[in-house]
């Protein structure tokens, strides 16, 4: 079978070199691939300590064509530091888990591939985001980010009204929700942002990735609820001064402060800081 | 003295993934105090995964389509092995839960007169897919975490249950450990409702995520649980395959649903070959009629690369091993074709498939519009698990629970596409009303302290074992090539038998695996407690194997290649022996009802 013919520079794994039983051609031709691809050495420098003390710790293992920073981190737990912390899922860029500090730049461990990270005789520096506390290795304490969704007002839909008892939607007005729900939760859009990274005010601001689940819920076709006191308020909106980082560092390419936070913000003008606005607001409530 | 903290619920719910979180919600609903655990972070769970849609019979799209159609399309998908009364209840209720999820927030794609959009999908007579471009699962997924975080749901994350607690033969708890602190927890409930998916783990090439590692087939087995339909693994037909890091990653079957089409190295739609007959008067006679269907053609019949996925996967099979195979040991999965019928194919294939189109260009260096896909089959999905009561979920063991992937019955010995999540939503509702009722019922039952003692023991040996040269790692590596090489997609008797032998020296190897570092945060630690669960699986699904002396769905058999009608009387159970030993008996079928049979007869 000609995919199972061996390569011809790189040393061949185990599960290559081992006879292939009568019911895996598949897996034989699959193992077979491992020994075709290029291998090299490759140096890293992990963050390993537990609970903000640490350092930057080097190892060097062996590299395939195509891998991923995370394969590279798996690959140093099992052969040399078992206890190595990491938080991971599908390993396909689609849960939001692996998010860390590669090179400084905040990204998905799963979607970072080391023939990205250059020169290749550099170490490849990972260590875990920097705007959450620290538990261990790799691993950051992200639980704030859970406590602050329940604050924010849930999803209230208007009565059905389709003769079915459900709703129409056009796909027009549901394209632009669907952008925002392609968020992971990966947090890394928290942990760019300097309103968190550097000036910690996580009591008085939400983040971008909770402006973009606010602005998920206020742009909802179906959806009745005002979020619009809240976000000035409770919020804090308005500390966002538009850097963009978090756009810059999005895995999902969502355009957050373009099209998330920009649009919010200028609802909270509308409603609160609009002289003419207000006097229609309370001519139109007198009417009712 | 062993020290834990505990915690009490009236309804434990055990995994945080579609099914799980949709217990928890109508647990929440009944009234009860519910405690959810997760292995991860809540919404990471491998529901996330999950790419082509919920599969229901809104008849949104094709006005012909009804749970009857569904339902005959499940049974025969499942080879008439499935619970038909789950079977009967998955049809009827789907789309009630896919409407449910949109008043919750859920926006799936809109066909032009606003309703939701269907696609089509292997197996189904009907386009029956409601979908959110290729990432639906992440779409549900959210949709219950932000409903049920506003339930008073007392979530506990990044928490594995180690062993489940009973109490004169009844469950009563559970008991386990936070993986940040690796301080142990004892839950005590009234009501566990198992949702932890599935086993993907015991096998090398996967598309699962370390977290499945059959924790609740396990834990419910070790429980007194018996297990059912262990044999039935379904590999998936398409899972990228290139480069060697991404082996194992899903291509979403919506791939096929747009016109994708599998081609070998000669070129040859090869699925044309070899087409089952029971399938033969569904399934297109030439690629313009195929391409007919998937544009939405009512007159015309679907590709063959829209048959069911273990006839699809082993198909696959057949062409590597006969010399007809990809550059990198798969075959051809190709969308860019569609070029040649569509305008603006580009377009079309990044709107309809966005994840499909990033994924490959970000680790693959593939542009998916312009170039065929390199993919192979990957271990995906079983079939088997804990064998429960149809209307209510409930297992074997009273108080005991199982929804979703973790639970069999619904599928029977193969899975369709987009049953998973409706599967979900349905069985995880039905668990979670259920588990309530059971708690309301019956109150809380004793913890035995020697239970606990005992469990957190256990858990703690691997520190103690210094000077061991076994690792946990090690242990998985070569369970993990074990039961890919013996009892993977094509089995034979003989080498079944050399698995078990191989599992038994590794349950031997894994008693000894020593671990290093402290309990906060380890995954040394937490692979090595994830390897009872593995071997249990793992013996489980191979002991069921080699029983089953034929082949039907996802169980394939070179030494027994054909279905034999005998085997359709009955499914295997699996349950521990008194001397701890595991046992396989037969369980009969139950007859059907007139009604459902003349459902079957009708969509023949």
């Amino acid at each position: 079978m000609a995919a199972t013919t061996p390569g011809t520079t790189s040393p061949a794994p185990a599960a290559a070199a081992a006879a292939p039983h009568a019911g895996d051609a598949y897996t034989a031709a699959q193992a077979a691939q491992d020994a075709r691809a290029t291998h090299a050495r490759r140096r890293f420098r992990i963050w390993r300590g537990a609970d903000g003390a640490g350092q930057l710790t080097d190892y060097t293992t062996d590299t395939v064509e195509g891998m991923v920073v995370l394969d590279a981190v798996h690959q140093i737990q099992a052969e040399q530091a078992n206890d190595l912390a990491v938080r991971w899922n599908c390993k396909a860029g689609k849960c939001g888990s692996c998010s860390a500090e590669i090179n400084g730049k905040p990204q998905l461990m799963c979607m970072t591939r080391l023939d990205q990270l250059l020169p290749a005789d550099e170490p490849v520096t990972v260590e875990p985001m920097r705007a959450f506390p620290h538990v261990r290795d790799l691993v950051t304490d992200v639980s704030w980010n859970f406590r602050v969704k329940p604050r924010i007002a849930k999803f209230t839909p208007r009565p059905p009204d389709a003769p079915d008892g459900t709703w129409r939607m056009s796909q027009a007005d549901v394209d632009r929700v669907q952008e925002f729900r392609k968020c992971i939760e990966c947090f890394l859009c928290q942990d760019v942002c300097h309103v968190l990274r550097d000036h910690h005010l996580h009591e008085e601001f939400v983040g971008p990735r909770y402006l973009v689940h606010v602005a998920a819920l206020e742009m909802h076709p179906l959806d009745t609820a005002d979020r619009v006191p809240e976000l000035r308020q409770a919020h804090g909106v308005g500390y966002c001064n538009i850097t963009k980082c978090c756009t810059a560092v999005c895995p999902e390419g969502i355009k957050i402060t373009d099209n998330a936070i920009i649009p919010l913000k200028e609802r909270v003008v509308d409603e609160f800081f609009d002289p003419i606005g207000k006097l229609v607001k309370i001519f139109s409530r007198r009417r009712k | 003295m062993i020290d834990y903290q505990t915690v009490s619920h009236d309804v434990l719910v055990v995994g945080a993934g579609g099914a799980g979180l949709r217990a928890a919600i109508e647990a929440a609903a009944g009234g009860a105090s519910v405690g959810l655990v997760c292995k991860s972070l809540l919404g990471k769970a491998h529901t996330v995964m999950a790419e082509g849609g919920i599969a229901a019979a809104l008849a949104n799209v094709d006005d012909r389509d009804s749970w009857r159609v569904h339902f005959a399309d499940t049974m025969r998908g499942g080879q008439y092995v499935n619970n038909w009364r789950m079977a009967e209840l998955h049809a009827r209720e789907a789309p009630d839960r896919v409407r449910e999820l949109e008043a919750w927030g859920a926006l799936f794609d809109r066909t032009t007169d606003g309703r939701i959009l269907q696609r089509n999908f292997g197996g189904h007579r009907y386009p029956r897919l409601a979908h959110v471009g290729d990432r639906t699962g992440l779409e549900m997924i959210r949709t219950l975490q932000d409903h049920g975080v506003h339930q008073g749901i007392d979530v506990h994350m990044e928490c594995t249950v180690l062993t489940l607690l009973t109490d004169g033969g009844r469950v009563s708890g559970a008991f386990g450990y936070d993986r940040e602190r690796g301080r142990f927890r004892l839950f005590r409930a009234k009501a566990v409702v198992l949702a932890t998916g599935g086993i993907g783990r015991a096998y090398k090439i996967t598309s699962n995520s370390w977290e499945y590692t059959g924790d609740g087939h396990s834990l419910a087995y070790h429980a007194g649980a018996a297990l059912q339909d262990m044999e039935f693994v379904q590999f998936h037909p398409t899972g990228m395959i290139w480069p060697p890091s991404v082996r194992g990653i899903l291509v979403t079957e919506g791939v096929r649903g747009e016109g994708g089409v599998l081609r070998n190295s000669e070129g040859r739609r090869f699925m044309f070959d070899d087409v089952p007959e029971n399938y033969s008067a569904q399934t297109a006679s030439d690629e313009e009629e195929g391409w007919r269907y998937t544009q939405g053609d009512k007159s015309a019949r679907r590709p063959p690369e829209l048959l069911t996925r273990d006839h699809v996967a082993r198909c696959i099979v057949r062409e590597v091993r006969e010399g007809r195979g990809s550059p990198h040991g798969g075959v051809f999965l190709d969308i860019s074709w569609i070029k040649e019928k569509l305008p603006n194919a580009a377009d079309h294939i990044r709107r309809k498939l966005p994840s499909m189109y990033h994924q490959f260009m970000q680790l693959a260096g593939i542009d998916i519009t312009k170039e065929p896909m390199e993919i192979g089959p990957t271990t995906h999905y079983v079939m088997g698990g804990v064998r429960v009561d149809g209307d209510t979920q409930m297992s074997t063991v009273p108080g005991l629970f199982a929804a979703g992937e973790c639970a069999a019955g619904l599928h029977g010995a193969n899975r369709l596409g987009g049953n998973s999540l409706s599967d979900l939503v349905v069985f995880g509702k039905r668990a979670g009303e259920h588990a309530v009722r059971f708690a309301a019922s019956n109150g809380a039952a004793g913890v035995d302290e020697a239970q606990v003692e005992a469990a957190a023991r256990t858990a703690l040996e691997p520190f103690s074992r210094a000077g061991s040269a076994e690792q946990p790692y090690e242990v998985q590596d070569t369970l993990q090539e074990c039961m890919q090489d013996l009892v993977g997609i094509v089995r034979t008797g003989r080498e079944m038998e050399e698995a078990l032998g191989c599992i038994g020296t590794l349950t031997g190897r894994a008693a000894r695996v020593f671990v290093r570092g402290n309990r906060e945060y380890n995954p040394g630690w937490h692979t090595a407690l994830d390897l009872g669960h593995l071997l249990t699986v793992s013996e489980a699904i191979t002991r069921s194997a080699l029983e089953r002396r034929e082949s039907r769905g996802g169980h394939f058999r070179e030494d027994y290649p054909d279905r034999d009608p005998s085997f359709a009387a009955f499914n295997f159970v699996v349950r521990k022996g008194d001397g701890g030993e595991m046992r396989v008996e037969r369980a009969p079928i139950p007859p059907m009802p007139d009604e459902l049979k003349a459902v079957i007869e009708e969509m023949k």
